[in-house]
């Protein structure tokens, strides 16, 4: 399947990626050169082979639900491009 | 002691603990040679405060009789790990600034075992890259040139800092992290040893993530000797991380002894691939028969699936990469893009990814997104779920057959030319043919230094191993270092 100009701009958008409107070509080709090379998968029949979830066949641990951190507000706020009054800063979210 | 920073980690050991030199002279040797390597662009922060500091502290140690193996030596850690209060930026822009306020795990056992950290090392923007030409600090150079030319070569990505660093002795070792060949690809194209092990070994805590199923820490080291050595302080259990494994880690340098008789080495056809270069052919049969040579049984075997792993990976990697990346969003930390009168938090979001990626980690997002989006998640991701699948089956069926170690060729070509234009974004992915294997299926893998090519560029094998046996590969694969007798450095040009 091919992926047009529409469809990377949806993509992007997705994303959350700006992509100026000159460069929506281009992309659409590099997706395609990409999926072109993913389309080799359908060569295989998968029917009846369940998808890998886990990379070894471990149980995950578990432990008591409980807190075990916190209380770092400084540490958490210290990287953030605008950070005031102990909050993160962003610009107006509801009109 | 002339040539300090020649040493390996075994020697620096000894000498340290014989008292023939100290921490603080081998790391300001180390810093002295950094700071004459510019040209390299391998070590991107340098942090030699903490490195004195910490030399001094492993001396105290070293005095006091009571220092681990790694104490006083000093390591480059991959810029992918997040340092406490030192810049990590994973080679990009979107992290300028960022300070963590943590420690990884793996630098943080390395930094308890007392080992030196001298800096942080360049690498493809968050280890997305064959050829280390995606960061943001720029090209890191491989301190090997071909013949007589002059042209600066690629060492190789996403680790390519710490394998410059490392094979141009501005460091003991160095630390690294493999997603789809990113510590044994860069180590077979600069001439030194690059150990994966196998998924769940070592700690992805505190390791900015790219793609979370298939990352792995791992050393990268001038011998053998020292991948066993360092590697073992790496791994271990660590409850921040739930898929970190809770096993043992055995005494790999005790497991060195090079015997390797009665052993059966697998011998993949589906590697022998089309256009391969005679000199990779000849350097993988020529590293068989050393094996040969040395006592094991070399068997012919078959891995089907082999040619499905990269298109698999190229889904699966990019999948993992969109949902990791989400979090670079401009609030939290690093970069935010400077937004115009009326732009709200969507544009911010929009442009602060635009600014901050660079293209092929945008490119990844992107293509993370689309096969992960409403209608393509079962063409794509799940198809490609399952090819994972049936490519980790095709090692456990040669495993089980008695199988104990697979050898292949670590790269299809020796180090390439930085800056050559590639318009398919396909052509670079294909560096990794030989390794991406093995990150799917979640086992060890090592790549060994065994030769130099017509131009006298190094070139390497890799030894697949058995899951948590990274002992029996490590022993392997140090019977293939003896056999091969490697011992070529770098002309020093720069």
């Amino acid at each position: 399947m091919s992926i047009d100009k529409d469809t990377a701009a949806k993509v992007a958008k997705l994303a959350r990626i700006k992509v100026e409107d000159s460069e929506l070509d281009a992309l659409a080709g590099e997706f395609n050169a990409i999926l072109g090379f993913i389309e080799q998968l359908n060569e295989l029949d998968v029917d009846d082979v369940e998808p890998m979830t886990s990379v070894t066949p471990m149980r995950l641990k578990r432990r008591e639900d409980v807190v075990t951190d916190g209380n770092q507000q400084d540490k958490v706020l210290a990287n953030a491009p605008d950070a005031r009054e102990g909050f993160f800063a962003v610009p107006k979210v509801v009109e | 002691m002339s040539d300090l920073t020649r040493l390996t980690i075994a020697e620096a050991r000894d000498a340290l603990r014989k008292g023939e030199t100290t921490s603080v002279e081998l790391t300001e040797a180390c810093l002295a040679a950094i700071e004459a390597a510019g040209v390299l662009g391998a070590v991107v922060h340098k942090t030699p405060e903490i490195a004195l500091e910490r030399a001094r502290a492993a001396d105290a140690r070293l005095a006091a009789g009571e220092a681990p193996s790694m104490c006083g030596i000093p390591v480059g850690i991959k810029d992918l790990f997040c340092t406490e209060g030192v810049a990590s930026q994973a080679g990009s822009k979107i992290l300028e600034g960022f300070l963590p306020p943590y420690e990884s795990t793996v630098s943080g056992q390395l930094k308890d075992a007392g080992a030196v950290m001298l800096g942080k090392l360049n690498m493809d923007e968050f280890a997305m890259g064959s050829s280390n030409e995606t960061s943001v600090y720029g090209n890191a150079v491989n301190p090997w040139r071909a013949g007589n030319s002059e042209a600066a070569l690629t060492p190789g990505g996403s680790s390519g800092g710490s394998a410059a660093a490392v094979a141009a002795d501005l460091c003991l070792a160095a630390t690294g992290t493999d997603t789809g060949g990113s510590i044994r690809q860069p180590a077979a194209l600069t001439g030194i040893v690059g150990l994966k092990p196998t998924y769940g070994r070592c700690s992805r805590w505190g390791i900015i993530a790219f793609a979370s199923s298939l990352d792995q820490a791992g050393p990268m080291t001038k011998t053998v000797r020292d991948a066993a050595i360092m590697g073992a302080v790496m791994m271990g259990h660590d409850p921040k991380d739930s898929t970190s494994a809770d096993l043992p880690v055995p005494d790999f340098e005790a497991m060195l002894t090079g015997d390797i008789r009665g052993k059966v080495i697998g011998i993949p056809r589906e590697y022998r691939m089309d256009g391969m270069p005679q000199e990779i052919e000849t350097l993988w049969s020529e590293g068989a028969e050393m094996l040969r040579d040395a006592g094991a049984k070399l068997r012919d075997i078959s891995l089907p699936h082999t040619k499905y792993a990269l298109p698999a990976y190229y889904v699966i990697a990019p999948a993992e990469a969109s949902s990791n990346l989400a979090r670079y969003d401009g609030v939290r930390y690093g970069y935010r893009a400077p937004l115009s009168q009326g732009d709200g938090v969507t544009e911010m979001y929009e442009k602060t990814r635009a600014e901050g990626f660079g293209p092929e980690v945008r490119r990844r997002v992107m293509v993370g997104t689309y096969v992960l989006s409403a209608g393509f998640y079962d063409a794509y991701y799940n198809r490609a779920r399952k090819v994972r699948a049936l490519i980790k089956r095709d090692f456990e069926e040669v495993f089980d057959a008695g199988i104990d170690a697979i050898l292949t060729p670590a790269t299809p070509s020796a180090a390439f030319e930085l800056g050559r234009e590639i318009s398919d974004p396909v052509e670079m992915y294909l560096n990794d043919v030989f390794t991406v294997t093995v990150n799917l299926a979640g086992l060890p893998g090592i790549a060994v230094p065994t030769g130099l090519d017509r131009q006298g560029l190094p070139l390497g094998l890799q030894l697949i191993g058995r899951p948590w046996e990274e002992g029996d590969l490590l022993n392997t694969a140090y019977a293939l270092e003896q056999a091969a007798g490697f011992v070529a450095k770098p002309p020093k040009w720069w």
